[in-house]
C-alpha cells in the first residue's frame, strides 16, 4: 500500500479461484506497469469477492467519488487497458464490467445485491495478509468485548440467542454445544476449528480461510474463553496452501500484537492456536478421526458416546466447530444474538454461504439468509443455468447429500425443511445440474467418491457401498436388472443404519434421492437401455447431421479410433461398431451437427 | 462403581456403570454376536455385528463400545438388527473365500460361526473379491489377507497389549487392509513373533506355521497346563493329537496371563519331542558323556559337594536355579544352599 493517499486502489482477487484463472499473470503485469508508468493507485489484494465465474477480478475504487467498479474476466493485457482508459482518461470499459458499486441492476450486479453477507463480510474486502486491514473494519473488538466485559457463561448466552447452528452440516446449536463443552469437567479443554474442508464442489471454508482468516481466529478467541479452553487447533487440509499461508501469517501477527498467547487483550486469560495439516482423507473432516488425526493417529472414526466434549482431543474434553460457524461468531458478539435471529426461518438463523458450481451461470459464492428458497439461491443469485438449459437438479450438501428436482425448487434453505426432502444442508455445496447431466451417472460419482474416502473401518461403509457401486456401474453400462433398484434400495437402508460414522451413514443419500426424484432415468438405463442425458457411453450413439454437416473434418482429426469418415466438404459418418463413444468430436464440430442418444 | 437399573430385552438388570452393554448383558447371560469385540482388547465399533437398539438413542449402537446408564432401555435380537447382522455377514461374505473344508480356522472361525447362525449360505453380493498373495515370510506367522475381515484386532493386540505396533491399516476404502510399515516382511519390522495377532485374529486370515495341516480344532485335545519358561505361571492349552503336541494357545482371560504368550510359550514346544532333548542325566566318564540314573547322578553330586566343603569350606559352591523351576523349587534350592551346605552363593538365571 502506498504511503499517500492515491486516488485510485486497485484490489485484485487474489483467492486460488483468482489465481486459477491467472490472477499471477495480471498480478505481474499491473505491479509492473505500476512501477514503471505514474499512475494515481495504489495495489492491493483480497481473498475471493465471490465472483468465481469472472475472474481474475480486479476491483477499482476511485476514492475520489467514493465509487467503485469491480472489472472481470482480465487478463496481463486486459488489466494494462484498465489501467489506461480508467486510471488514466477516467472513463470505464462498460463491458468488461462485473458491477458497478451505484448501480447493482448494471452486469452481474445483482449476484451481490441478491446476498446478505455475514460470515463473508470481509472476504475480497480487505487484505487478508494485513491484520491491520481486518482491524480497521472493526476487527478484535468482538474478542476484546467479550475477554474484558462478559463472563464466558454470557458469551455462551449470546451464541445460543443468535440460534446458530453448526455450518459443518449437522446443524447442531452452537450455543449449546459450548455449553457441553464448558459443563464437561476437567481443567485442560481444547478449541478445534474444522477445516477440512472436502466435499466435491464445496469451497467455502477455503474462501473464508483465504479471505478473511482473521474473522476464524477471532471466533476461535471467542469460543476458546466461551468453554474455558486455552489451545486451540486448526485442522486445515494440506491441499489448501493458499489458506495455510495466510492463516500462518495471521497468527505471527496477532502474536506480535499479543493477541494470542498468554494474558491476551490484557486480561489474564491464555489462549494459543497451531495448525494442524491434514493429509488428504476426506473422513478427516468427520470429528473423531479429525481428532485421531491431530493425535497422530490414522483418521479413523470412533463411535460416539462418549461425545468429544466429554472425552475428545487425548481424551479431554473439546469442543470441535466448523470455520464458517466460527466466522460468524464475531459478528454475533459484536451486533447481538438477537440481532442475528432476526434472519432465517424459526429453527434455522442467520445465514448460510453456499458454493454454487456445476451447470449453473454464476458459479461462486452466495451467502442468503436462512429462508431463502432454492431457487432464490440459484436463478437470483446464481443467475440460473448456464447457456439458457433447462434445470434438471441440484446436488446438496456433496457426497452426503441429495439431488433434488425442479419440483423442489421452492424449498426453503432450512435444516428441517432440506432435511425433509432425503438431501441435507451439508457445508454449502450446490451442484446444478441441466439436461445433459444423467442422474444415474452422477449418484454413481458421488458413490464412488464416498467409497475411495471411506477409512475402511466398518463393514457398511468398506464392503457396502463398494457393492452400491458395482450395482450403479452395472446399471450405467447397460447391464442392470430390474431387481438392481430394489437391492439398492434395501442395502443403502442397511448402510445407513449400521455405519459407524456419518460418512457411511449418508453416503447412500445419492442414490436414495435419484431413486426417488428420477427413477425414470434408472428405468431407462435398465429397461430400455438408454441413457437419455447421452451420458453413460454404454448406452449411447454418436450421430452426425448430414444436412448441417459442412464436412470440415475437425471431428474425423480427432477422433481416436477412426470411427468417423467422410470426403472433404461432404458430410462425414461415425461407424458405431468402431466409435467409443469418447465424444471428442462432438466438442470439436463447429456447427454442432454431432449429437448422442 | 456405582450400581445401575437397566432392562434389557424386558428384563430389568442391576449392573455397574463401568459395564458395557455387551459385558451388562453377558453377565446376566444374554450373549450379543461380534466379531471384532475382544476381551483383552480396547472396544473398537468396526464389525458393527453387536449393534442394539437403545430406547431415545440416535440411531443403532454398537453394544461393545456405549456404557450402560441408569435406566437404559436395550433390544439385542429384534427383526431389524437380525436384517441388518445378516445384510452384514452376507457383505463379508461377499469378498471372502468359502473355502472352509480346507481352512485351517474351521471350528475355530468367528465368521463361520455368524454365517452358521444366521444361514447365509452365499452372499447376495457379487463384485469384485480381494486376491492377495499369501504372506509366510517367516517361520512362524502366515498372513493371508483374501480372510480379513478388518476387525482390526490384529493391530490392536500388537499395539494395546504387546505394545510393539508392528500393523495398522493400509489404503482407504475397499482397499483398505492390515500391513506392516511399507509392506515390509515380519523379520524386518519390531515383531517379535509372540503370536498374539495369531491368537486374536477371528478367521483364517492370521494362522500359525508350525501347526499347519497338523489338525483342526475339534480334532485335538486341548490339555491345560501351566507355561514352564518363566514364573509368571501363564496358563496354556497343549493341542494335542496323537500324543503329539501340535499347538499351543492361552485361554482367554485365565490365570496371570490372562490369553496373552510370548514367543516361548506359544511356539517353544518344540523341545518336547525333539531327539536331541535329555531324557536322562549323563555322568562324564572318561571324557565321554553317558547316560545314567538319577541316583547314580544324585550321590555324584552330593558327594561331590561334600567333598568341596569338607577341603574348601562351604563358600567354596554355588548354586544357581533356573527360572524354569516353580517358586517352591527355587525355595527349596535356596533352603538347601543356605541351611544344609552353608553358603550364600545361591543365584537365580532370571535371563528372560
Amino acid at each position: 500500500m502506498g504511503e499517500e493517499r492515491t486516488r485510485y486502489k486497485l484490489v485484485l482477487g487474489y483467492g486460488t479461484c483468482g489465481i486459477a484463472a491467472g490472477a499471477n499473470a495480471v498480478k505481474t503485469a499491473l505491479e509492473e506497469a505500476v512501477e514503471k508508468g505514474s499512475y494515481d493507485v495504489d495495489l492491493d489484494i483480497a481473498g475471493c469477492m465471490g465472483y468465481c465465474f469472472k475472474e481474475p477480478i480486479i476491483e477499482v475504487t476511485d476514492r475520489e467519488r467514493d465509487y467503485s467498479v469491480v472489472y472481470g474476466d482480465l487478463d496481463a493485457k486486459k488489466v494494462l487497458q484498465v489501467l489506461e482508459e480508467h486510471i488514466l482518461n477516467g472513463r470505464v470499459i462498460e463491458e468488461w464490467v462485473v458491477r458497478k458499486s451505484d448501480d447493482p441492476s448494471f452486469g452481474e450486479g445483482d449476484f451481490l445485491a441478491n446476498q446478505h453477507r455475514i460470515v463473508l463480510r470481509n472476504c475480497g474486502r480487505i487484505n487478508p495478509e494485513s491484520i491491520d486491514e481486518y482491524i480497521a473494519v472493526g476487527g478484535y473488538q468482538a474478542a476484546r468485548k467479550a475477554l474484558t466485559q462478559m463472563t464466558s457463561e454470557e458469551v455462551i448466552d449470546e451464541v445460543s440467542k443468535s440460534g446458530l447452528r453448526g455450518r459443518g452440516g449437522a446443524g447442531f446449536p452452537t450455543g449449546t454445544k459450548w455449553g457441553f463443552a464448558r459443563k464437561a469437567r476437567g481443567e485442560e479443554k481444547y478449541l478445534v476449528c474444522n477445516a477440512d474442508e472436502g466435499d466435491p464442489g464445496a469451497f467455502m471454508d477455503r474462501s473464508v480461510l483465504e479471505g478473511d482468516p482473521h474473522s476464524v481466529i477471532e471466533g476461535m478467541i471467542i469460543a476458546g474463553y466461551a468453554i474455558g479452553a486455552k489451545q486451540g487447533y486448526i485442522y486445515c487440509r494440506a491441499e489448501y496452501p493458499l489458506a495455510l499461508k495466510r492463516l500462518e501469517i495471521a497468527i505471527d501477527h496477532l502474536h506480535q500484537r499479543g493477541y494470542l498467547g498468554k494474558g491476551i487483550f490484557g486480561t489474564d486469560w491464555d489462549f494459543d492456536i497451531k495448525i494442524k495439516k491434514g493429509a488428504g482423507a476426506f473422513v478427516c473432516g468427520e470429528e473423531t478421526a479429525l481428532m485421531a488425526s491431530i493425535e497422530g493417529r490414522r483418521g479413523m472414526p470412533n463411535p460416539r458416546p462418549p461425545f468429544p466434549a466429554n472425552e475428545g482431543l487425548w481424551r479431554k474434553p473439546t469442543n470441535i466447530n466448523n470455520v464458517e460457524t466460527l466466522a460468524a461468531v464475531p459478528w454475533i458478539i459484536s451486533h447481538g444474538g438477537d440481532k442475528y435471529a432476526e434472519l432465517g426461518t424459526e429453527k434455522s438463523k442467520g445465514t448460510k454461504v453456499f458454493c454454487l458450481a456445476g451447470k449453473v451461470r454464476r458459479s461462486g459464492l452466495a451467502e442468503v439468509p436462512m429462508g431463502y428458497t432454492l431457487r432464490q439461491v440459484i436463478f437470483d443469485v446464481g443467475g440460473g443455468v448456464r447457456e439458457g438449459k433447462e434445470f434438471k437438479a441440484v446436488q446438496m450438501g456433496g457426497p452426503s447429500g441429495g439431488c433434488l428436482p425442479a419440483e423442489l425448487l421452492d424449498t426453503p434453505v432450512d435444516y428441517e425443511a432440506i432435511t425433509a426432502t432425503g438431501a441435507i444442508m451439508g457445508s454449502g455445496g450446490m451442484i446444478v445440474a441441466d439436461s445433459s447431466t444423467c442422474m444415474v451417472d452422477l449418484a454413481r460419482y458421488f458413490l464412488s467418491f464416498t467409497q475411495e474416502e471411506s477409512c475402511g473401518k466398518c463393514v457398511p461403509c468398506r464392503i457396502g457401498t463398494k457393492r452400491m457401486l458395482e450395482i450403479l456401474t452395472r446399471i450405467c453400462e447397460g447391464k442392470g436388472v430390474p431387481e438392481d433398484m430394489e437391492k439398492l434400495q434395501t442395502l443403502a437402508a442397511d448402510i445407513k443404519a449400521a455405519s459407524l460414522c456419518a460418512l457411511g451413514g449418508t453416503a447412500p443419500n445419492p442414490v436414495l434421492t435419484t431413486l426417488k426424484y428420477f427413477r425414470n432415468e434408472y428405468e431407462d438405463h435398465i429397461l430400455r437401455h438408454k441413457c437419455t442425458a447421452g451420458v453413460c457411453p454404454a448406452l449411447i450413439t454418436l450421430f452426425i447431421n448430414e444436412e448441417t454437416c459442412t464436412g470440415c473434418g475437425a471431428c474425423l482429426k480427432v477422433c481416436p479410433t477412426g470411427a468417423i469418415s467422410g470426403e472433404k466438404k461432404e458430410p462425414h459418418k461415425i461407424d458405431p461398431e468402431l466409435c467409443i463413444r469418447c465424444k471428442l468430436c462432438l466438442s470439436r464440430c463447429p456447427t454442432e451437427s454431432i449429437w448422442a442418444e | 462403581m456405582e450400581e445401575i437399573k437397566i432392562n434389557i430385552n424386558g428384563r430389568d438388570i442391576v449392573t455397574s456403570a463401568d459395564r458395557t452393554i455387551m459385558e451388562a448383558a453377558r453377565d446376566h447371560g444374554i450373549e450379543i454376536p461380534n466379531l471384532c469385540y475382544e476381551e483383552r482388547l480396547e472396544p473398537y465399533g468396526s464389525c458393527r455385528i453387536c449393534l442394539v437398539e437403545v430406547e431415545g438413542a440416535r440411531g443403532l449402537l454398537p453394544s461393545c463400545y456405549t456404557r450402560v446408564t441408569e435406566g437404559m432401555v436395550i433390544r439385542t435380537n429384534t427383526d431389524e438388527l437380525h436384517r441388518i447382522r445378516k445384510t452384514i455377514i452376507e457383505l463379508l461374505l461377499s469378498d471372502h473365500p468359502v473355502d472352509c473344508m480346507t481352512c485351517e480356522r474351521a471350528g475355530n472361525c468367528k465368521l463361520q460361526d455368524l454365517a452358521y447362525e444366521y444361514g447365509v449360505k452365499k452372499s447376495p453380493f457379487e463384485g469384485e473379491v480381494h486376491v492377495y498373495d499369501i504372506l509366510a515370510d517367516n517361520p512362524l506367522i502366515e498372513r493371508d489377507y483374501n480372510k480379513c475381515v478388518l476387525c482390526g484386532r490384529c493391530i490392536r493386540i500388537c499395539r494395546e497389549v504387546q505394545g510393539v505396533g508392528v500393523y495398522d491399516f493400509v489404503n482407504r476404502g475397499f482397499k483398505a487392509v492390515p500391513g506392516t510399515p511399507y509392506g515390509k516382511p515380519l523379520q524386518e519390522t519390531p515383531c517379535e513373533f509372540c503370536g498374539q495377532c495369531v491368537s486374536t485374529c477371528p478367521t483364517g486370515a492370521i494362522t500359525s506355521i508350525p501347526s499347519k495341516g497338523k489338525g483342526r480344532i475339534w480334532q485335538v485335545e486341548k490339555v491345560r497346563t501351566t507355561c514352564t519358561y518363566c514364573g509368571c505361571g501363564c496358563q496354556i492349552d497343549l493341542h494335542v493329537r496323537e500324543g503329539k503336541v501340535v499347538e499351543v494357545s492361552s485361554p482367554v482371560m485365565v490365570g496371570p496371563g490372562e490369553g496373552n504368550l510370548c514367543v516361548k510359550g506359544r511356539y517353544g514346544y518344540g523341545f518336547i519331542d525333539h531327539p536331541d532333548r535329555l531324557t536322562s542325566p549323563l555322568i562324564r566318564k572318561k571324557g565321554k558323556l553317558v547316560e545314567a540314573s538319577w541316583e547314580e547322578a544324585l550321590d555324584l553330586v552330593a558327594r561331590s559337594i561334600r567333598k568341596a566343603v569338607d577341603t574348601s569350606g562351604p563358600d567354596s559352591v554355588a548354586f544357581l536355579t533356573s527360572a524354569r523351576c516353580t517358586n517352591e523349587e527355587n525355595y527349596l534350592m535356596q533352603k538347601l544352599a543356605r541351611a544344609a551346605v552353608g553358603t550364600n552363593n545361591i543365584d537365580h538365571c532370571a535371563r528372560l
